[in-house]
């Protein structure tokens, strides 16, 4: 079974391979429905997003309608059809953080970073998004990057923060 | 009778015991019935916040004739302020995994799964070491079950038994209508038993130390221990173990700043208690000991006077409304009507008396939704706008 930190290693490969790495992963899934979900986990994990060529390849692969595959695929939010930016900037506004002044550390990161929640910098460094309680509310308001998570932060911490990583 | 509602510790979950081969093997050499006693003697009640007792639900699936059966441990841990389940996880996943197994063969199940929350991402490895360590040792004893971790993908309402089935069977995490109940056409249309996390790791603690000692716990109606996840206006935020039926003015007493307006209990689908109702509120399933009791998923979130409630409200509307499936109408537009409501309200577009029609929409809610998403929504809302009206106007 091809498993995902393999698939993770790929980046630099062609287009092609890529294709020919999630057919294979659709073979090892058995081409089951009931897999439909992992198998765009790791299409997401191949290709960083999952654009409509590959949702398209899914659905002819697996014998799906199309309509099928994008309405699983919108469905979960961690599923994205945009391409992401090489460190994704999630602040969390469950109610623990929003509480705690997320919504300021959002702001403050939307006029750092010049982009609206869902979006890339043009330098394809850094995505922003929103997520509801990542279950670090001891640690409120959190954010994380690239699963790393920031505890305490405020907007002052910002800057150095995203400077750090640049 | 014992009837506390003083605030007491207990320390049973986070225990280290490195005895879980032995539990188990004791428990395979009882017969299943003898267990299923054991575990409604106990009265446990599930930890996800429903609070269906635990027993009942193994003996409903042990009574059906399949040959195929599973076990399922949701680990879908979604609601806001809850944090206990990834704790257990990383903590005493054994407990976990041995509540599965024994749970596997007190029904007949030869198939387990944990549905964790992509999230939480970052545990299984580590998970996925202790369930191979713990199949290993379920061959020695000649116990066919094997465990398997399914990843959630980031949608609060698959944390909903029938959503999770959906969700785990490729589609779309739609919640199916009750009945049949998961007991008798569950996952993969098979009898099912799924279980809290903690809901698991309290078996252990039943499985090990009998259900006198679990029982002795709490109070009437509610038995036992419990994680609660503390945060919002705290000095000391994190995860605590504390008997059930405890008042709510306790609670604060030890954990506020001294200047607690209000606590959510069970999170955004919980429900806001203002701090004139903190005596007369008791923490646990039901029954009525001096006031209003409530059930909770662990989740408690304390505001202190600087908040304000409408933020808080509207917090929890915006993520109904962004959580909310789609698939019935009283919840899909429901929570879009309550949340412009509360703002037209604020912005003085609509008088007052609007929010009483807001409160009626809610009870149609509460009646006609689907799944336990939709009903929720009217407990954070009637409870905020009924106690604290004029942060909503002004």
């Amino acid at each position: 079974m091809i498993t995902k930190d393999e698939v993770c290693s790929v980046h630099t490969s062609t287009q092609k391979e890529k294709f020919d790495l999630l057919g294979n992963v659709i073979i090892d899934y058995d081409r089951k429905e009931s897999n439909l979900i992992q198998i765009l986990h790791m299409a997401q994990a191949i290709f960083g997003y999952v654009p409509a060529d590959v949702q398209y390849f899914i659905a002819d692969q697996m014998e799906l309608s199309i309509s099928k595959v994008n309405s699983v695929l919108t469905f979960y939010s961690f599923f994205s059809t945009q391409p992401k930016g090489k460190y994704t900037v999630s602040i969390c506004l469950g109610t623990a953080c929003y509480v705690r002044g997320g919504k300021e550390v959002l702001n403050k990161l939307k006029s750092v970073l010049g982009i609206d929640v869902g979006a890339t910098t043009e330098d394809k460094i850094f995505s922003l998004s929103v997520m509801r309680c990542i279950g670090a509310c001891g640690l409120a308001p959190a954010m994380t990057i690239n699963n790393k998570v920031y505890k305490q932060v405020n907007p002052n911490k910002i800057p150095r923060i995203l400077g750090m990583l640049k | 009778m014992t009837t506390s509602y003083q605030l007491k510790r207990a320390d049973f979950i986070f225990k280290y015991e490195n005895d879980w081969e032995k539990i188990l093997s004791k428990c395979i050499s009882r017969t299943p019935q003898e267990l299923i006693n054991e575990l409604i003697s106990s009265e446990l009640k599930g930890r996800g916040g429903a609070g269906f007792p635990t027993g009942l639900k193994w003996k409903l699936a042990a009574e059906v004739v399949d040959a195929t059966k599973y076990v399922i441990c949701n680990a879908d841990e979604g609601e806001p302020g809850t944090f206990k389940d990834r704790e257990i996880l990383s903590m005493v996943p054994y407990k976990v995994l041995t509540g599965m197994a024994v749970c596997g063969y007190v029904i007949g199940a030869k198939e387990g799964y944990i549905y964790l929350r992509g999230e939480y991402f970052f545990l299984q490895p580590e998970l996925n070491k202790a369930i191979r360590e713990f199949e290993y040792y379920c061959k020695g004893i000649n116990l066919d079950f094997t465990i398997r971790i399914f990843m959630g993908s980031g949608a609060y309402i698959c944390g909903e038994e029938t959503a999770l089935f959906e969700s785990m069977e490729g589609k779309r995490g739609e919640p199916r209508n009750k009945p049949p109940f998961p007991s008798s056409y569950g996952y993969m249309g098979k009898p099912t038993v799924i279980n809290n996390v903690e809901t698991l790791a309290h078996t252990y603690t039943i499985f090990k130390y009998g259900a006198k000692r679990f029982y002795d716990l709490g109070v009437q109606y509610s038995r036992g221990s419990k994680l609660f996840s503390v945060s919002g206006d705290t000095p000391k935020p994190g995860i605590y173990e504390l008997e059930l039926g405890m008042s709510l003015a306790d609670f604060v007493d030890e954990f506020g700043d001294g200047d607690t307006k209000a606590v959510q209990v069970g999170g955004a689908s919980g429900f806001l208690v203002p701090r004139k109702r903190f005596d007369e509120t008791a923490i646990g399933f039901q029954g009525k000991l001096t006031g209003i009791s409530l059930p909770t998923g662990g989740s408690m979130m304390l505001f202190n006077s600087s908040r304000s409630m409408f933020n808080v409200l509207d917090n929890y509307l915006e993520f109904f409304r962004e959580e909310s499936c789609g698939q019935c109408t009283p919840c899909r537009v429901g929570c879009q009507q309550l949340l412009m409501g509360i703002k037209a309200v604020k912005r003085g577009e609509k008088n007052a008396k609007y929010l009483d029609k807001l409160l009626r929409l809610t009870e149609t809610m509460k009646l006609t939704a689907k799944c336990g998403l939709g009903q929720s929504v009217a407990n954070s809302f009637s409870s905020i706008v009924e106690n604290f009206r004029e942060e909503m106007i002004y």
